[in-house]
């Protein structure tokens, strides 16, 4: 892994158990589907670390080659890319996305 | 610059040909889309991988031209 945004991401992921790849911050998201992921962790109770695309225009691009994924947001649980928004929510509402942040021992995740 | 669901379907089913295909226009504004699609191909994969091979049909629009395409991904029933 030689280009320096891919390791720049790659250690974000390693030092957080949840990342979200995100437009806007959790806060003041700034897009809809970015919104839609930031209410379904806020509602799971999940901590995680938000980052803002729209200030790094390097991680912008990189993200989308490091996951071969090409829309933002992008979910990351200890390490592993998760899914955009229509996976995240259909993983939230079916379940698995609760049985997955158990799984992995994701701290916070009420029962 | 938009894109039409006619041209979204067609990619889509080059690449995978037994595919049943909906594609819903959510805004009617030519922006915002939304794809089902069942094939054959997606057995023995995963969400992620689903999709990203419909990205890959897509050739580098999704994300540029195609701004919105909310995807659900199965495999038929009967297989």
């Amino acid at each position: 892994m030689s280009n320096p945004v891919h390791q720049q991401i790659q250690s974000t992921i390693n030092a957080n158990d949840v990342v979200l790849f995100m437009k806007g911050t959790p806060m003041f998201p700034q897009c809809g589907f970015s919104a839609a992921v930031v209410q379904v962790l806020s509602h799971m109770g999940v901590p995680f670390q938000g980052v803002n695309v729209l200030e790094n225009m390097e991680v912008r691009d990189g993200i989308k080659e490091f996951s071969s994924w090409p829309t933002i947001p992008q979910l990351y649980v200890k390490g592993e890319f998760v899914g955009g928004c229509d996976i995240v929510r259909e993983m939230y509402e079916s379940g698995e996305l609760e049985d997955l942040m158990k799984d992995k021992g994701v701290s916070g995740v009420s029962a | 610059m938009p894109m039409k669901a006619n041209d979204i379907e067609t990619l889509i089913k080059e690449a995978f040909p037994d595919a049943q295909v909906t594609i819903q226009d959510l805004a009617g504004d030519g922006d915002h889309y939304a794809a089902q699609i069942v094939s054959a191909a997606f057995q023995g994969k995963n969400r992620v991988q689903q999709h990203q091979m419909v990205y890959k049909a897509l050739q580098g629009r999704m994300g540029n031209e195609l701004h919105a395409l909310a995807l659900q991904t199965s495999v038929p029933d009967n297989t």
